[in-house]
């Protein structure tokens, strides 16, 4: 492959410094990491609740990323879409905790991955049926649509809005966890479900609001990543393993370990694509052998029995 | 109403028995006015269900204007979803040539299934009227009497791009593509025709398939000091790369040319502007102004709800083309598989992107131009606007020995 022979060809004035090409990179994978985080939250949150491995989370970035598509047409405001689309999402999860997981809950593990695995192909037809196979894209606000150069790096500013919005996104979900009533609630649910129910805690309620805002916190990430990437009704499938990926080094149920899980993947894919062109793949999957040698429970999940 | 006598009912279950008992043998004797059977095996479902829907749609086009009869006998398409996985396609065709027995098969789009299922058809004598997958030793090493191929090699439209680049944008580029089997065919044979027009690859990468984050390299081409790009890349990989191209400003200081799947009518929609002065080489563009395409045009967008027709659907519309002539010729003959190949072999018409001819040598199309197109803003939206042509685009073909 081309050790960019170019280069030393360019007189020494024009070389780019090699400490800004990394931090370059750095920011790349920060962004990406971020996306990361949006997406796999929702997931991790459903696990450490619901004890379900939700293999259609990928569906619901999908189904967020078409209302998206329909908000924009409709109102030309992707401010709007970034609120109305989540919510939107957020309903399809309620019904489909209510309808089909529901009475899954006292079946094995096997059952609940057969049904979220279908409702991945149900959700891609569906997409198909409404919005039709072709390939849509979300334009990014017009405020955000230069690149800004942070020292001495490029950077669209659309990335910089994703990553200060993403990790405001973490802050809010950690003071919603661990200061509020409600956060209360959903760990007591969290650490010992039977005991929170016979606490008085309406346990169902619970269950089917924490499913709901996991799916919209999926339905989020798909309109936040609309402006970079593209909607098409196979990224529900595609989006699933990076994310599946995080939560389990990160620590099934963590929030905490779903932000350092999608900082570090981030910044093990960004860095292997471009130090190590054709082994990326494999950089992220020996990050994850390794976390998984030392810290078989993922980083901040809790000790296996 | 008549009473059911005896004698009525011995007669009729007389007639049923000789009915099933001649069954078979009577199917024999009609297969040649029986329905041709034409098996298509395409993505129907998938990131690339797109591109068999266009292929299905210019076939269909075709088919249409014949009222669905070629020399008598009632065309029947028996449609089957290969979703782009080699194992399934391989079993769909097995289907078709053995359960169905399709007269005439095409399909797929993707190469990996086409290598796969080659061996098949060669064996079973069926013929193949390859309908998009490029894999460019179809017309090689692993070419076969009973394979046309209707829609490109890999190798057809970014060879004439070499010198192109070389001559009107740069003489460094920087060239990247998916990590698989079509994106290093397509950029090869770029590289080996700007190499040697005095051209130099200053830099490459093969981001994986289905990659979403294009970032790392968009930083790296930056840092390379590339006054141009030559890339491959379809589908959300092409929605991506272009979108992402822009976003990192790339587009101010860096010129983005390619093969011309880039930005095909399926992806430039949702590409925007991202995708204006993109330039691309490619045997087609729905902006020709010969007379067959302009009807095309206008026939393809009345029966698909305005839909502008792509490269796909021309290539389903040559296939087709070529199935009803090579038919007509036989007389609706099929089983005579020889005179079949020998009539596809000269079969010769006016097609969308120009006089379309097999090369007797590979079985592989002549293109008859590779268009050099610019992305431009133009009634109707952004299109492919030609602004260069070379003519006679032939296969090298080495190592295929088909007797010409």
């Amino acid at each position: 492959m081309g050790r960019e022979p170019g280069r030393a060809r360019l007189p020494p004035s024009d070389r780019v410094p090699v400490v800004s090409d990394v931090f370059a990179q750095a920011l790349n994978g920060l962004a990406y990491g971020v996306l990361l985080f949006l997406l796999s939250v929702g997931l991790t949150l459903i696990f450490g609740m619901l004890d379900i491995v939700n293999l259609a989370h990928g569906s619901y970035y999908m189904l967020g990323a078409y209302a998206g598509v329909t908000v924009l047409m409709m109102t030309e405001s992707f401010w709007l879409a970034l609120v109305v689309a989540p919510v939107a999402v957020g309903v399809v999860g309620a019904v489909v905790e209510r309808l089909c997981l529901r009475p899954l809950y006292r079946r094995g593990p096997l059952d609940q991955v057969l049904l979220t695995f279908g409702l991945i192909y149900l959700f891609e037809d569906l997409v198909k049926w409404i919005w039709g196979g072709r390939i849509r894209s979300i334009p990014a606000p017009a405020l955000l649509t230069t690149s800004v150069n942070v020292l001495g790096a490029t950077v669209p500013s659309y990335r910089v809005f994703v990553i200060v919005f993403g990790l405001a996104v973490a802050v809010a979900l950690w003071l919603l966890v661990e200061k509020t009533r409600l956060g209360a609630v959903i760990r007591a649910g969290v650490f010992d479900s039977e005991m929170a129910a016979g606490m008085g805690i309406p346990i169902d309620r619970v269950f089917t609001g924490v499913f709901a805002f996991g799916a919209g916190l999926a339905g989020l990430s798909g309109v936040i990543a609309g402006p970079i990437q593209s909607a098409a009704p196979s990224i529900g499938a595609t989006i699933l393993i990076p994310a599946l990926i995080v939560v389990v080094v990160g620590g099934l149920g963590s929030l905490k370990g779903s932000l350092v899980g999608s900082l570090i993947i981030g910044q093990a894919e960004t860095f292997g694509k471009a130090w190590l062109p054709g082994a990326s793949m494999l950089m992220i999957y020996a990050v994850m052998a390794l976390i998984l040698m030392l810290r078989p429970q993922g980083l901040f999940g809790r000790p296996l029995k | 109403m008549k009473a059911v006598t005896r004698r009525t009912f011995l007669g009729g279950a007389a007639a049923t028995a000789v009915g099933v008992a001649g069954g078979p043998w009577v199917l024999r004797a009609h297969a040649q006015s029986g329905p041709l059977k034409v098996g298509l095996v395409l993505p129907y479902t998938g990131a690339y269900a797109v591109l068999g829907e266009s292929i299905t749609q210019g076939m269909e086009l075709v088919f249409a204007r014949e009222n669905w009869t070629v020399a008598g006998r009632k065309i029947e398409m028996i449609k089957e979803d290969d979703e782009m996985k080699p194992p399934v396609g391989i079993r769909k065709t097995e289907k078709l040539i053995d359960s169905d027995k399709v007269d005439i098969l095409t399909g797929p789009v993707h190469s990996g299934i086409l290598l796969g299922m080659r061996d098949k058809v060669h064996a079973s004598k069926t013929i193949l009227i390859v309908s998009n997958a490029g894999a460019d030793d179809i017309s090689r090493a692993k070419c076969s009497k009973w394979i046309f191929r209707t829609s490109f090699s890999n190798w057809q439209p970014n060879w004439p791009m070499g010198p192109w680049v070389a001559k009107h944008v740069s003489k460094e580029v920087f060239v990247t593509a998916p990590n698989y089997q079509a994106g290093k065919d397509q950029l090869g044979a770029f590289k080996e025709s700007f190499l040697a027009s005095g051209g130099r690859v200053i830099g490459e990468d093969y981001p994986k398939l289905g990659e979403t984050d294009y970032a790392p390299y968009l930083t790296k081409i930056k840092q390379s000091g590339a006054k141009a790009v030559y890339a491959f890349f379809s589908g959300t990989d092409a929605v991506g790369f272009v979108r992402q191209f822009d976003e990192f400003g790339l587009k101010q200081s860096v010129k983005l040319t390619g093969a011309g799947f880039l930005v095909e009518p399926d992806v430039l929609p949702a590409q925007g502007k991202a995708a204006l002065g993109i330039i691309s080489g490619h045997f087609y563009t729905p902006l020709l102004d010969n007379p067959t395409n302009v009807r095309f045009v206008k026939d393809f967008r009345e029966k698909f709800g305005g839909k502008m027709p792509d490269g796909f659907a021309c290539q389903g519309y040559d296939t087709a083309e070529s199935i009803v002539r090579a038919v007509k010729a036989t007389n609706g003959n099929t089983q005579d598989k020889e005179k079949l190949v020998a009539v596809l072999e000269k079969t010769e018409f006016e097609s969308p992107r120009g006089q379309f001819r097999f090369d007797p040598k590979t079985h592989n199309v002549i293109q008859p131009y590779i268009y050099v197109r610019e992305v431009k803003e133009v009634a109707g939206g952004l299109n492919n606007v030609p602004i260069d042509k070379v003519a006679d685009v032939k296969d090298p073909g080495t190592g295929c020995t088909l007797p010409a």
